[in-house]
């Protein structure tokens, strides 16, 4: 009893999903004897997607109205592009890109090269020994969660007391305060982006260094090429759809600051510099309450999210063949 | 054996080799210096934090700040906290994946494909934070711990990964039982499952990692700061210079920098249990991704 009612609540949700011509030629019952099991097991992955995944996104027209709780998303009147052209005016607007852009910049210079340096160094490593060790220790900055490197930082970094404090004001014979600084905000950053995750990020790259054909490093050798040329001539081309890739879904994450880390760095001195979209949204959308201004700026940034990781993707289709999609 | 001499015996691949392995030994001690640091820290007395700079250990031993973190209420209530959460929620996080994941391994289920479509779309477009934040306070779950579980309770990139995993398993076995007259979720729970515990092991630490560290949706989904889960917690005391919320009783001056020192290392303890596991089955399922992504 219980499960042929649960069978028929999977039917009408998978009929949400199935398109119409199926959704009849599947109405005939026959169909749902046979798969009744399956859909049941479907059904809480679906109200799972429908609720948590579907759900926000149909809540996201919030940015084209102006959103009152007591009225509910439905009742609240409609705006247009107002959130949206009054963002794109706002001194905000050129603030947040150019501090999110800044960093995703910094971070596909410095952070992006120096993973697959460091996998290129691991792999010429001759003793394995030292190769595992290195790997298990620069694996484990990956695991600890963004508040305890925040945490870390702060001590480290702590005015008159912390570790770095003290070295890094010795040698440049300063006194800054690293934590409110905001001209030495994006340097903390990315000391902590690069310290939590380019020992991860070789991962991906050593894997690919692994399948490289040792034929032809043979062949090389023979020919007479140095250590060097073989890195630049075979390595580094054997490697580069992998690169390519993880280009790719860098591309996607451009605008994708990380909440939790810029969060946890910012303070009331550093705000300018600080804030990105994800925060600015947290302050505007959760402390302030302005669901529907801070929906749109939300909105906007994950449609840039969907352009750029699309036209990366065209674009190594169309200049190396490789692509995610 | 005769090629690996031919290959780096010259004098300067020598030189580069002795480089190479004091720089990646020098990096690795990066990775790992600023944790110890702490770990000295959080047994040192207040006065040797306060006036050593920077050391790996202690002169003077001392367990007044985890003596001091274990009496208080606070702490040992979001420590707990953060144990339940993180068992109720990998458990059930995993369960919904698994059984999502073994229908849409079926080709031939009707409307499979398009709900795959469906949920990869997510993985690039999602509604983002107010959004999501007015979904849990309409469903009434703002200040519950269901807020921490259910939001990301099915991640799609496991949940494909598992999926393809369940599809490469030999058609046979379920078939047998199938015929045994077990019906799908019999042959799930019972062929299924056992056969791909070392994945399914992957994906719970993946999901109870996250759990774990998460900050994001303490933040966003309770406001009640008795509720609060360990990284919470943390966040308060070394952002914080007010630490009038461990002092139980006023009169007692609790050690304040040795108690910023241990509460990372209590949040940090169990993912360093966990590490030769974690390290394992993370890169695992890092490369099972990248091969079939």
């Amino acid at each position: 009893m219980i499960n042929a009612r649960a069978a028929d609540q999977a039917g009408a949700t998978e009929a949400l999903v199935v398109p119409k011509k199926k959704r009849r030629r599947n109405a005939g019952g026959g169909h749902f004897n046979r798969f009744k099991w399956l859909y049941l097991l479907l059904l809480p992955g679906v109200l799972y997607f429908l609720t948590f995944r579907y759900g926000p996104m149909f809540g996201a027209v919030i940015a084209f109205k102006d959103y009152v709780p007591f009225l509910g998303i439905g009742g609240s009147p409609w705006v247009g592009f107002a959130h949206f052209t009054d963002f794109f005016a706002s001194p905000d607007f050129l603030r947040l890109l150019a501090n999110t852009l800044i960093l995703a910049f910094l971070n596909l210079v410095i952070a992006f090269p120096l993973t697959i340096i460091i996998a290129l160094l691991l792999n010429e490593l001759r003793l394995s020994i030292v190769k595992r060790t290195v790997q298990t220790l620069i694996y484990i900055p990956h695991f600890l969660s963004w508040t305890v490197v925040a945490s870390l930082t702060y001590l480290i970094f702590a005015l008159d007391a912390g570790p770095l404090f003290h070295l890094i004001n010795g040698i440049l014979g300063t006194d800054i305060n690293f934590l409110t600084d905001p001209d030495w905000f994006r340097a903390v950053i990315m000391l902590q982006t690069i310290w939590k995750g380019t020992g991860w990020g070789t991962i991906i790259f050593l894997a690919a260094l692994a399948s490289v054909d040792q034929e032809q490093y043979e062949a090389a050798i023979i020919d007479g090429a140095g250590r060097w040329s073989r890195v630049w001539h075979i390595t580094l081309p054997s490697i580069m759809p992998t690169i390519v890739v993880m280009l790719i879904l860098k591309m996607g994450d451009v605008l994708d600051t990380g909440f939790e880390q810029i969060f946890l760095m910012t303070n009331s001195l550093n705000r300018d510099t600080a804030d990105v979209f994800d925060t600015f949204v947290y302050f505007l959308g959760i402390t302030q309450g302005s669901y529907s201004y801070s929906t749109a700026v939300g909105l906007f940034k994950a449609v840039v999210g969907v352009v750029l990781i699309f036209g990366a993707n065209w674009l190594s289709r169309r200049f190396n063949q490789t692509g995610i999609f | 054996m005769a090629r690996e001499k031919y290959r780096f015996n010259t004098p300067a691949g020598r030189v580069f080799d002795v480089f190479n392995v004091i720089l990646l030994v020098a990096i690795g001690a990066i990775a790992l210096v600023p944790f110890l640091y702490v770990l000295a820290g959080s047994f040192a007395t207040e006065a040797e934090i306060a006036t050593r700079p920077f050391f790996l250990w202690p002169n003077t031993f001392s367990l007044e700040a985890y003596k001091s973190i274990l009496q208080s209420d606070a702490f040992v209530r979001a420590l707990v906290t953060t144990i339940l959460v993180t068992a109720v929620g990998t458990t059930i996080q995993l369960l919904l994946t698994a059984a999502m994941a073994y229908p849409l391994s079926k080709s031939n289920l009707p409307g499979g494909r398009v709900m795959l479509m469906l949920i990869v779309f997510t993985m690039v477009f999602g509604g983002g934070m107010i959004p999501t934040f007015l979904v849990v306070k309409e469903l009434g779950l703002l200040d519950t711990y269901w807020a921490l579980i259910l939001p990301a309770a099915i991640n799609p990139f496991s949940l494909i990964i598992i999926k393809n995993f369940f599809q490469q398993l030999p058609k046979e076995l379920e078939e047998s039982a199938m015929i045994d007259g077990a019906n799908e979720m019999r042959t799930l729970w019972s062929v299924i499952l056992p056969l791909s515990k070392p994945v399914l092991a992957t994906f719970a630490l993946f999901y109870a990692v996250g759990i774990w560290n998460d900050f994001m949706s303490p933040l966003l989904y309770l406001n009640d700061s008795s509720m609060w889960t360990l990284q919470m917690f943390l966040r308060q005391v070394t952002a914080a210079t007010d630490l009038s919320m461990l002092q139980d009783d006023p009169s007692q001056q609790p050690p304040a920098e040795g108690i910023k020192f241990a509460v990372i290392i209590v949040a940090t303890l169990p993912i360093l249990i966990f590490y030769p596991f974690l390290q394992k089955h993370f890169a695992k399922g890092m490369l099972l991704g990248s091969v079939k992504g």
